[in-house]
């Protein structure tokens, strides 16, 4: 342990913890612009330097490690001057166009600028004129307003593996940018989002929607519908000041319906249809022998795209069956406007997700259009959502409780766990077994796939045979996984798992690129404890078991992996080049 | 091929070869090349194929005298040696004629000896005039024709050749004769006194005391010992002629590497980078960490305007870069090296790229270097022209394949450093001085300089300066006796008003402190650095906000842009800077000046940040009315300095112990 003291408070941490960290200890804030909790300290905007006693330099206080008897100072008139010079100088290369920005209010810059109150501009602003780089249609690149934190690199390079975007140029011209300076849509880029979750300002956003939808709701010749994915009830507070993890299912029914949706749909309802087709489709290769193991889910339109671009060897291994999504839409188009009488054509269905790869994904291949239509007409992330309810005047939090259409909105407490990481996996183990078996999980609670370790891996006893499986999030730790299956390949070894679930965005979709902001382990671990409680207070727990469902297939559907299920609710998956150019 | 063998070392060491009688060395530095010494190489060459001659033509690297590129030596037998400088092709048939065969020296070429003699040993054969007076040069044909016409008179013309001296290295002390081949000088010699220099001193043998210039040179090679005498390109002539890798030698059989720190200990011997942190500390630090494997790095991205030191002693003496990176490995236990020299100096790559396959093929470098359990390999590594790549961690992460930028420290490159292993990084300079230090021992080297900074310090001197050249002198020479004795002055004979040091990372010496002796210590106090080692002489008609401006630029173009303090302080001091040698400037521009600085200063991450405001800020502190008078005077009075129409206001007298104008917190 190492002893110190900051500001003459005495302070004891572990060896390594630095010096912003050990302050927060003793309820000292070193203000700070560049470093994330998630990231490693790049030592990039200078605003969080301090004093050590008998040094003659300050020093950076994310990096530097505290050691035995340092006095830190972290606030002195030399300390406070510097760091309101250097944000001056930050705000001298800044838009400053905050009422017109994405971030307007959530911005990490302006509220230190407002915490400093820098009353006047002495600095003569200086910001170069580029244009933005809309090219995805899912993230937006405004790249006047990077500060040059390097987080958004950061996570593109260490934490995704992806490297599309890296720092071009040097000085004043530095920026971010995708590698090569060609568009984000020619990169290797998997629209994540994570930079823009992980972004301090405005400059990374994502592609704003809700015009679009507002235009819909508006019109009275379409008829719009609406379906929210299973992350988003436990993490849309949080744009309200709820604490993460508080569950708002009831209330967003209610809210979407006041915005004027004509049906609310529950995507957690077509999580149990993918786990019905994944699990039936799982059986298919481990038990029948047809098809290449490890079968690998495919419900994250990130990593689906990483493995067209990065991983295309691993086509053969990917569930065909389309994500949640992809087949509430088809359904929403096909079966609930047969049964209502609406024509699909006037229909706009629009999805709540905490992605901005969901935007792409809703043109990803033609099979998104298995309806005759495009199946789903706007993606919108959940921080979308919530300035929409802002925008509406709703008093969201006060809301009477709702309740979903009873058609395509009913879920099991499987379609609910989606939304972390290892919920795909433990969803389709339950139905599996049960397949396999014909018997029920004794514990439906999978242990060994939750948690926020970056791969997970665990054997399972399905009817007395052994399931081997690995759960990754974040993609960078996808490699270690899909390394240890294709040396098992070259070296004609039984593989090393039969099943693989893998989520772009660590700690899964509570975590995505289109949650609220400020996200770190501490929220991820409180947003995924929403999601099992959630499933814990289902009755049903089983996806197979959802009434709806079982009737949808009934009525409509066929069997699992039928003819009809084949052509509404799977995909195809080709090679793709790294870079398009 | 057959490797070298400790015995033959040893046997090196204690029978030097002896020099051919005849021979002519043509200094082939990138300086003399691009001055045309290629030309008069292939001339020579040309020569002594067609005529048949026996001299030997040998290559070598640069003495430091970049103001007469291409400059070339020549000995002949029973003659001193000779440097003519200015060479062309056309001369080398005079130098054949004239000097090998004849014995007769070529005017207005020679540069004389710096080894100043007291003592006259045998008869004068040749005397060097150069007039240094006020009006330089005007009188020097005058002193030929005296002298000449006395010789005649007492019939001594045929024995004794009167020479005009390109340069006879003693400044503004009148008309000054050198007696060859003595060296004998004489200074401030008057016309009556030319009768009496050839009585007394050629006729009779004896040294006229009152005329005799004294001051002994100023300069002490020891970096440069070898350069311009060593072939680059041969480690023969290194081993032979050079007391080549006697020092390493030294290292593996008489004594351990614990011996060896300490004898780097002993020599005070500091960082010649700039920084002047001491290297056995750097070497003691890197050995003590436990590592599988750790690195030795030469620094050569030596980038600060005006400086070439460190391309010079590459490109001249490699093997002594070499061997003092391999006693660095040794001392400190590490088995792999980098030398990181930026690619616009190819002639420097190219040389340590060949010194590095020689030492390989002698069996100095790989396993078990001269059958000791030493072990080593180097590799060389180019920048890419980027000058924060002199920075240690971001030198490190080119090296690595990564984009340069500089990363937070610690962790220190000595605990954390390439590729994760304990890595000491050292400039060229200072591994030139580690042969040195290990052949001749720390204590001599300590004998030079001051208390704290010891040995001696290679600069680079440029600028409004008569001679511009590599000056090696002891720490503690002043500013003036570098300037002035050795570089012979102000160009043109006008008024200096400042001296800059330590390129953009330094700052300006305002004339009334060139008596100060250059330590580490001192140029920092005066808000200066010692740096890397470029001095910049400016005069009066120098304007300050554009020197400011000048080195502040070159900061803004190189900064990496990680850090917000240097990537937007630099640029927006530049602007108001702009703005102020325009006569557009408010009165608070002075205090955001002084803000942003400090906040460069105090919040960068890098040397390059911290220290990119010092121009600025000596400038400001020295000079400040003349950005007083930039925002008086408006855009009409920036608009006559620029067209040399009005000058640069006059500083006023201040001397040393007055606060400076701005008062600034000092960043180190």
């Amino acid at each position: 342990m190492i002893k110190a003291r900051i500001n003459h408070i005495d302070v004891e941490v572990p060896e390594g913890t630095s010096i912003l960290d050990a302050a927060r200890q003793v309820q000292v804030k070193i203000p700070v612009l560049c470093k994330h909790k998630d990231l490693h300290a790049t030592a990039a905007c200078g605003i969080c330097i301090v004093r050590n006693k008998g040094g003659n330099r300050l020093i950076r206080a994310c990096c530097t490690p505290l050691e035995n008897n340092m006095e830190i100072t972290t606030h002195d008139r030399e300390i406070v001057e510097v760091r309101r010079s250097t944000l001056e100088l930050i705000l001298s290369n800044h838009p400053q166009a905050c009422l017109n920005c994405g971030r307007n209010g959530e911005c990490e810059l302006q509220t230190l600028a407002a915490d400093f109150n820098i009353p006047q501009e002495s600095i003569k602003r200086y910001v170069k004129d580029v244009a933005p780089d809309t090219s995805t249609g899912s993230i937006i690149l405004e790249f006047e307003k990077c500060i040059k934190c390097g987080r958004c690199i950061q996570v593109c390079q260490e934490m995704q593996n992806v490297w599309a975007l890296s720092f071009l140029d040097r000085g004043i011209n530095t920026r971010m940018a995708p590698a090569g300076d060609i568009t984000l849509a020619e990169s290797p880029c998997v629209k994540c989002g994570q930079c823009s979750a992980h972004c301090p300002t405005g400059a990374i956003v994502e592609n704003d929607e809700t015009p679009e939808v507002w235009k819909a709701l508006h019109d009275p010749d379409r008829i719009c519908v609406v379906q929210i994915a299973p992350s988003v009830r436990v993490t849309v507070g949080e744009a309200f000041g709820l604490p993460p993890g508080t569950n708002l299912t009831k209330k967003l029914y209610a809210v979407l319906r006041r915005l004027g949706f004509r049906a609310v749909f529950d995507t957690n309802f077509s999580a149990d249809v993918t786990i019905v087709e994944e699990a039936s489709e799982f059986i298919e290769r481990f038990v029948n022998k047809r098809g290449s193991l490890p079968l690998i889910t495919s419900c994250c339109p990130s990593w689906t795209d990483h493995m067209e671009k990065r991983h295309y060897d691993f086509i053969d291994n990917f569930s065909t069956a389309k994500s949640p999504q992809q087949m509430l839409g088809v359904l929403a188009k096909t079966y609930y406007a047969q049964k209502l009488g609406f024509d699909p054509a006037k229909m706009f269905v629009v999805s709540i997700m905490p992605c901005t790869a969901k935007k792409y994904e809703l043109s990803r291949t033609e099979e998104m259009y298995a309806s005759g239509y495009k199946d789903i007409d706007v993606a919108l992330t959940t921080r979308e959502l919530a300035r929409m309810i802002k925008q509406s005047g709703v008093d969201f939090l006060n809301l009477p409780d709702g309740a979903p259409d009873s058609i395509l909105g009913d879920y099991s407490g499987a379609g609910t766990i989606f939304g972390a990481t290892g919920g795909v996996m433990e969803a389709a183990v339950r139905t599996a077994h049960f397949y396999a078996t014909g018997k029920k999980l004794e514990k439906v609670e999978v242990e060994a796939v939750r948690g926020l370790q970056g791969v997970k891996e665990g054997t399972l006893n399905i009817g007395g045979t052994q399931v081997r499986v690995a759960v990754a999030h974040g993609l960078a730790n996808v490699e270690e996984v899909l390394e240890r299956v294709r040396t098992a390949r070259r070296t004609g070894t039984e593989t090393p798992y039969h099943f693989i679930e893998v989520m772009a965005c660590p700690g899964g979709c509570i975590g995505g690129g289109g949650q609220p902001y400020g996200v770190d382990n501490e929220r991820r671990r409180l947003r995924i404890a929403g999601l099992y409680q959630d499933d814990r207070d289902c009755a049903v727990r089983h996806s197979h078991e959802n009434p709806e469902v079982l009737r949808v297939y009934d009525d409509f559907l066929g069997k699992p992996l039928g003819a009809r299920a084949h052509e509404l609710l799977h995909t195809r998956y080709t090679a793709r080049p790294l870079y398009k150019r | 091929m057959k490797t070298l063998t400790r015995q033959e070392l040893e046997d090196f060491a204690a029978n030097p070869p002896a020099n051919p009688p005849e021979w002519i060395r043509v200094q082939l530095d990138t300086g003399g090349i691009a001055a045309g010494a290629e030309a008069v190489h292939a001339a020579l060459a040309h020569e002594r194929e067609e005529r048949k001659l026996l001299f030997s033509l040998q290559r070598a690297g640069s003495i430091g005298y970049s103001f007469a590129d291409p400059v070339i030596e020549v000995q002949a037998p029973g003659m001193p040696r000779i440097h003519y400088g200015h060479v062309t092709p056309e001369l080398v048939g005079q130098v054949i004629e004239d000097h090998l065969r004849d014995r007769r020296l070529i005017d207005d070429h020679v540069i004389a000896t710096r080894q100043r003699a007291v003592t006259l040993d045998g008869p004068v054969t040749h005397l060097l005039v150069r007039d240094t007076g006020p009006e330089t040069g005007s009188k020097t044909e005058f002193f030929q024709f005296s002298f000449t016409e006395e010789l005649k008179r007492r019939g001594l013309a045929e024995r004794v050749q009167v020479v005009r001296a390109l340069d006879i290295g003693v400044y503004e002390e009148g008309a000054v004769i050198q007696l060859l081949p003595s060296g004998v000088t004489y200074a401030n010699v008057l016309a009556p006194d030319v009768a009496r220099i050839v009585a007394e001193s050629i006729e009779g043998g004896r040294v006229i005391d009152d005329l005799l210039w004294k001051t002994p040179d100023r300069q002490v090679r020891i970096v440069l010992r070898n350069c311009g005498d060593v072939d680059p390109d041969s480690l023969d002539d290194y081993l032979r002629r050079a007391s080549g890798y006697q020092g390493l030698r030294r290292a593996l059989f008489e004594s351990n590497p614990e011996q060896v720190i300490a004898e780097l200990k002993a020599s005070g011997l500091r960082g010649r980078g700039g920084a002047g942190f001491p290297t056995w500390m750097k070497w003691q630090l890197t050995r003590a960490q436990p590592a599988p494997q750790r690195y030795v790095i030469c620094n050569g991205d030596e980038g600060d305007p005006g400086a070439f030191m460190d391309r010079s002693v590459l490109e001249s003496d490699p093997h002594s870069v070499l061997e003092g990176m391999m006693i660095a490995a040794y001392a400190m236990g590490a088995s792999k090296g980098y030398f990181y020299i930026r690619a616009e100096y190819p002639k420097a790559v190219e040389r340590i790229e060949r010194a590095i396959r020689q030492a390989r093929e002698q069996g100095l470098l790989g396993k078990n270097i001269l059958g000791s359990t030493f072990s080593f390999e180097a590799k060389v590594r180019l920048g890419a022209g980027a000058f924060v790549c002199g920075e240690e961690t971001a030198l490190i992460a080119s090296i690595e394949g990564r984009r340069g930028s500089p990363s937070p420290r610690p962790p220190y490159p000595s605990v954390r450093g390439l590729w994760g292993m304990p890595t000491a990084i050292n400039n060229v300079e200072t591994l030139a001085c580690v042969p040195a230090i290990l052949t001749r021992g720390g204590a001599w080297f300590a004998g030079f300089g001051t208390e704290t900074s010891k040995g001696t310090k290679v600069f680079a001197v440029t600028g409004k300066v008569r001679n511009a050249q590599l000056v090696e002198v002891p720490m503690g020479t002043t500013l003036r006796e570098i300037i002035y004795e050795v570089c012979g002055g102000v160009l043109d004979g006008r008024e200096i008003k400042a001296v800059q040091t330590g390129g953009p990372s330094g700052g300006v010496i305002p004339v009334q402190h060139l008596d100060t002796r250059v330590s580490y210590e001192s140029l920092q106090q005066l808000g200066s650095i010692m740096g890397s080692g470029g001095m910049l002489v400016m005069d009066k008609t120098d304007s300050m906000v554009e020197v400011a401006k000048f080195y502040l630029k070159f900061c803004v173009d190189e900064s990496c842009g990680k850090c917000a303090p240097c990537r937007i302080g630099g640029y927006q001091l530049l602007q108001i800077l702009d703005r102020i040698s325009r006569g557009r400037g408010s009165a608070g521009d002075l205090a955001l000046i002084q803000r942003i600085c400090q906040a460069m200063q105090r919040a960068s991450l890098c040397g390059l940040g911290q220290t990119a405001p010092n121009p600025v800020l000596s400038t400001l502190r020295y000079f400040g009315e003349e950005y007083q008078a930039f925002i008086e005077g408006g855009p009409s009075y920036a608009r006559k300095v620029s067209r040399g129409s009005a000058s640069p206001a006059k500083a006023p007298e201040r001397t040393g112990t007055t606060p400076p104008v701005n008062p600034t917190p000092s960043n180190r």
